[in-house]
């Protein structure tokens, strides 16, 4: 057990070193001088030395790689090329926010999808697994932000259910769960088409297993095999696949808080290309390769909760 | 949003079936296995062209301003209304039809050979050279593909051709496992042994015979990634980093008919029709056939 978590967390470190190299030069190479992006063509020679001092940019590469490196590690992330703050401290004000979209989202994915596709699975070939397919095949085609704009047109401005641009922070917690529904569900039906699919495969295969007929034949409940015997083993896949869609997921909140105005690492990001603030930017790739590798060893380690009979070696 | 409905069935050597839909016969065989394959390539077939036809089809000129049929509702005279500079709602989705198709089609054809050609190689020859070739791969496919796609775009500016690279960097990686899992399969069999003892090349054996064998793999993941790419061009467009207007997009004509969503709805809603239209027909003509060469599904039926 100890093993594997090293293992995994050595080749966690492997990755978000790799991403951490591609992110520096990805930033080093883009066209332009940071220092005039941000005084403008008119600043003078010596305006311009002095911000490249700064930000740290009049020594040679491989001294700002290995201070850039170092810098992520204490979480001295450089200072925001536009408001002059903390890129830390703009990214974690705003971190609550995205992460409490993506985790409501996903809950709601689950609750949906893995019923419906355990139901798809159990009626294999019969209308409610049609309906169910077709469904969730319409609902993996949409566009984030498509979805986004139809719910908003429907629940907020025809039927006035819900405020068409979300307040920021204050008022209560009535309130902020009400800012949070419409955004959430606009993620979380995206969701829970993805996971449908999956619970719906993983079932089926789960349900052609040699136990499952002998338990069949013992005369257990049918429901009692389904839901105690199978999805155990069918949420194996299911699991992996959502750690696989973390990608997607992050993707679709980027669309959803640019659509429900909410504040979020998507708003912050959109603006940091806006306004061309490399800093910014840079920070915002490190916290969503963070993310990206900590929900993937998340998801490696959780294998054995659900599944006893993995051994972590 | 990279990893896709693609993506939650692991292909696991779907060789021996594949061989099967090699021949006109057996596409025509896969195609039937699921109706749903024949809807998906109809829908996608009548919006190709749509979009081929647009000069001829559409009624208006897509750019062509009118300032005093400004925001007009749905109408005999314009179908899907006009926008804020009275221009065409339904002239400009039929001109935008091409930049989704042409981005998308070029993005993914170019992502399908370089990222195959990736995959054959670290099948094919196996050991260190395919570990360190799909860690690398496994990097880039840790990295959310919007973001990616974003930052590129941002960086080289919106441009058809900057599109087509952004969007398919971001598919190469797919790709490659797309086709190593499928080569590994096919290497160990018979024939090609039996090539490897008359002496053939590396290349000849890859190109001549292991790539025939997963090709319809590799292009039914096509037509599922081809909705990918075409969602993730429009997301770029809605964020602002689409082609530069006046040239109509999908994910543009959004963005603005967005800005007028109070009073004009019809502005944001067709584009939005257009998107999920395309988007669905390939997925439903790639779904149904991915389970028609699927192995582990074929009791099914």
């Amino acid at each position: 057990m100890t093993a594997f978590i090293l293992k995994r967390l050595g080749f966690a470190a492997i990755t978000l070193f790799a991403v951490l190299t591609i992110v520096f030069f990805i930033v080093r190479i883009l066209p332009g001088d940071p220092a005039m992006a941000i005084l403008g063509d008119q600043a003078s020679e010596a305006a311009l030395k002095a911000l490249r001092v700064r930000l740290g940019l009049d020594v040679p590469l491989y001294q700002q790689y290995v201070e850039f490196l170092g810098g992520v590690l204490v979480g001295d992330w450089g200072v925001s090329m536009v408001s002059g703050r903390p890129v830390i401290t703009e990214i974690l004000k705003v971190l609550p926010a995205t992460l409490e979209l993506t985790v409501a989202s996903l809950i709601l994915g689950a609750v949906v999808g893995i019923p419906i596709g355990v139901w798809s699975a159990v009626r294999r070939n019969k209308l409610p697994d049609y309906v169910a397919r077709i469904g969730s095949l319409l609902g993996l085609s949409f566009p984030a932000f498509v979805s986004a704009v139809l719910l908003l047109m429907f629940f907020s401005i025809q039927l006035r259910w819900f405020p068409v641009i979300s307040s920021s922070q204050g008022g209560g917690l009535g309130e902020h769960l009400r800012n949070l529904a419409l955004p959430a569900i606009n993620l979380g039906l995206i969701m829970a088409a993805y996971i449908t699919r999956v619970a719906r495969s993983a079932m089926l295969e789960v349900l052609n297993q040699d136990y499952v007929r002998t338990a069949k034949a013992k005369g257990l409940a049918f429901a009692v095999i389904v839901w105690r015997h199978c999805l155990r083993n069918a949420m194996i896949p299911v699991v992996t696949v959502v750690g696989l869609y973390l990608g997607i997921l992050i993707g679709n909140s980027v669309l959803t808080e640019i659509v429900f105005n909410r504040p979020g690492l998507g708003k912050l990001i959109v603006g940091a290309l806006n306004q061309r603030d490399y800093t910014m930017l840079q920070g915002m790739m490190v916290i969503y390769t963070l993310i990206v590798v900590l929900v993937n060893l998340i998801t490696d380690l959780t294998y054995g909760l659900i599944d006893p009979r993995i051994k972590y070696s | 949003m990279s990893a896709d409905i693609q993506t939650a069935r692991p292909s696991r050597g779907a060789y021996f079936r594949i061989a099967a839909v090699n021949s006109f016969k057996g596409v025509i065989k896969a195609f039937n296995s699921n109706k749903t394959s024949w809807v998906g390539l109809g829908v996608f077939a009548a919006v190709c062209l749509l979009a081929i036809l647009a000069p001829v089809v559409a009624p208006y000129d897509p750019i062509d301003q009118n300032i005093l049929f400004r925001l007009k509702p749905p109408s005999e005279a314009h179908w899907f209304g006009t926008d804020y500079y009275g221009r065409d709602t339904l002239s400009r989705i039929l001109w935008g039809a091409r930049i989704s198709l042409t981005i998308g089609l070029l993005a993914i054809g170019s992502a399908m050979l370089i990222g195959t050609l990736i995959g054959l190689v670290a099948g094919y020859f196996g050991g260190r050279t395919d570990i360190i070739i799909m860690q690398v791969m496994d990097v880039l496919l840790a990295f959310p593909s919007l973001i990616l796609g974003l930052i590129v775009v941002a960086m080289l500016g919106p441009s058809v051709m900057n599109l087509v690279i952004a969007i398919s960097l971001t598919a190469i990686p797919p790709f490659a496992r797309i086709a190593r899992a499928p080569t590994i399969a096919v290497k160990n069999r018979e024939f090609i042994e039996a090539g490897h003892a008359l002496g053939y090349s590396h290349s000849r054996l890859m190109f001549g015979h292991i790539l025939p064998n997963i090709a319809p793999e590799v292009l039914v993941m096509g037509s599922l990634w081809l909705a990918t790419a075409i969602r993730v061009e429009a997301s770029l467009a809605f964020i602002g980093l689409g082609v530069n207007p006046p040239t109509p997009t999908w994910g543009g004509m959004i963005r603005e008919g967005f800005e007028n969503i109070l009073d004009s709805f019809w502005l944001a809603l067709f584009p939005s029709l257009a998107i999920l239209i395309v988007v669905f027909s390939l997925n439903l003509l790639g779904d149904g056939l991915r389970d028609a060469i699927d192995p582990r599904l074929k009791g099914e039926q």
